[in-house]
């Protein structure tokens, strides 16, 4: 081995943030379901924590012995709301359950306090969806997601205009604390099953019953490697040194990922290829966009930077990983990236432009923070439109959007931490009552018919 | 198991010594050793073989990292593996 390789490893460890962002544990809880939601509770109680009992210990070890950090230890579950429909009684008491499992273990998080509604409700999902508010304000490590469309069903509008109206309450019920339980929900538009990224990470039902996943990340050794391109060099020369790089980023997933599997004796799922930035400066994916030549994210021309990045990510990462899933691409989380930040402080990021990002790359409108007197109308009309992006697109799509209860433009809301701290941005508030409180479906779209 | 032991910091007398004894005292071989002095930054990388290694992993990176703390170097010790995953196919 050269001693240049070497360094470059070392360097892209020490000042470049390559890290593995995630090693998690997706656990099925269909063998806990219970009529008595007591006896349920307990089952997953002893479940998870006999089988991620050195999850926080391994991953820990793994990054003292290969000297890359592992940042989070995650766990997720089979959607509650499947245990619920057996079980019924009030879910909260899973989702306290489950944070009893995660403060045991010492994991960062765990997500699974999840629906799956995108053609209709079944016995279970309604009582799920209307105790998330209660839920995340009640547990600090527990995380919800509703997937309330897929390509296949069309969009759930009955969910979308439901969710408008839970994303509030979990935000006003959080309102002393920075309304972090809406930084806990996610609303999906194609979910993937095996997403180890948090908040929206379940252990989806076609899964096996234990399984390690690896989220990668490293948006600040993209963005070094394309800082040595000159200005002139061609997209093309860009697109093939991003491949190059996210080549040897997602090989340490993939070793890490092998070395958790093998030492916790869990199969090895998938690695989820995906640039995920955190706060950190020099972490962030709006800075390679502007290595690529745009003065500030959000620069028209910041919608094809995106997209020949997240497509250059997923080129040079397959053929580094033996199974790719997940979301896998790039992430835009606004309060998460201190670039974001930046430019949606300036005025240049608007939600306007991140809905037009979200087309090209893998996730959806994530951690923005808008207006506290934004309406769940207004709220559930951004999901409605952000879930036909997803489900026109074939793609998954997601809203994670954080109402600052008391707050308007221009006030900050800091959450610390990996969720980071956001600007309030300017949003439309135009009437959209008519057209959510209609409800219904909108039907699956002619993609679906490829059968 | 193979690991990688890197040393960067000012350049002085009897780094790469000072290195090589820790190994030895652990019965750990050094396979190859590669140093360059650049703007008077001492940068070395020495593969060793850890296979008949007298303590655990931990206690060898932790002591190493010590000696580094005590030193005003930056060492480190990490699973060769990681490098060979990286840079190979």
């Amino acid at each position: 081995m050269q001693t240049d390789k070497i360094l470059e490893t070392i360097k892209m460890i020490d000042e470049e943030c390559l890290d593995i962002r995630t090693i998690t544990m997706g656990i099925s809880l269909l063998d806990c379901a219970d009529q008595d939601i007591h006896e349920s509770c307990r089952k997953i109680e002893k479940k998870i924590c006999t089988l991620a009992k050195d999850l926080v210990k391994v991953g820990d070890d793994i990054s003292r012995e290969y000297g890359i950090p592992v940042v989070n230890k995650r766990i997720s579950v089979t959607p509650i709301a499947m245990l619920a429909a057996a079980s019924g009684g009030d879910p909260v008491e899973y989702a306290l359950t489950l944070e009893r499992c995660a403060q045991k273990l010492g994991v960062n998080f765990i997500g699974g306090y999840s629906a799956l509604v995108q053609k209709g409700y079944s016995h279970g999902d309604n009582a799920l969806i209307e105790s998330i508010p209660r839920a995340l304000a009640a547990t600090e490590h527990v995380c919800a997601s509703v997937n309330i469309g897929s390509t296949k069903a069309g969009i759930n509008m009955d969910a979308v205009k439901q969710m408008g109206k839970i994303i509030r309450e979990s935000a006003e019920l959080t309102a002393d604390n920075n309304c972090l339980g809406a930084a806990k929900l996610v609303v999906f538009c194609n979910a993937p099953e095996d997403n180890p990224f948090m908040a929206g990470a379940f252990h989806g039902v076609g899964e096996g019953d234990c399984v390690i996943n690896v989220g990668v990340s490293g948006p600040g050794v993209v963005r070094a490697a394309l800082a040595k391109m000159p200005d002139d060099a061609p997209m093309n020369e860009l697109a093939d040194l991003i491949k190059r790089t996210a080549f040897k980023i997602t090989r340490m997933g993939q070793m890490v990922g092998r070395e958790a599997s093998k030492r916790l004796g869990v199969p090895f799922g998938i690695v989820d290829l995906s640039l995920a930035p955190t706060p950190a400066i020099g972490d962030s994916v709006a800075y390679i966009l502007e290595e690529m030549g745009l003065e500030t994210c959000g620069a028209y021309g910041t919608t094809a930077c995106l997209a020949m990045l997240n497509d250059a990510v997923k080129k040079g990462g397959v053929m580094a990983a033996s199974n790719v899933g997940g979301l896998s691409g790039a992430f835009i989380p606004v309060s998460e990236d201190a670039g974001m930040i930046h430019a949606a402080s300036k005025g240049v990021l608007t939600l306007e432009k991140l809905e037009a990002m979200t087309a090209v790359c893998s996730v959806g409108l994530d951690m923005i923070v808008v207006p506290g007197n934004t309406s769940a109308d207004i709220l559930s009309g951004i999901i409605a439109d952000e879930a036909a992006i997803g489900m026109v697109n074939t793609k998954t799509t997601a809203v994670r959007i954080i109402p600052a209860i008391g707050k308007e433009v221009g006030d900050v809301l800091d959450f610390g931490g990996l969720l980071g701290s956001g600007p309030v941005v300017r949003i439309n508030q135009e009437n959209n009552s008519v057209f959510v409180n209609r409800g219904g479906r909108i039907p699956a779209p002619l993609q679906a018919l490829k059968n | 198991m193979k690991a990688v032991i890197s040393v960067i910091g000012q350049d002085r007398v009897g780094i790469l010594a000072m290195c090589a004894n820790v190994c030895a005292g652990h019965q750990v071989n050094v396979l190859e050793v590669s140093q360059t002095i650049l703007d008077g930054v001492f940068s070395m990388t020495m593969s060793v073989d850890m296979d008949r290694m007298d303590i655990t992993f931990d206690e060898f990176a932790g002591e190493f990292e010590a000696l580094g703390i005590a030193n005003a170097l930056v060492i480190r010790v990490m699973n060769y593996e990681i490098f060979q995953a990286m840079h190979t196919i």
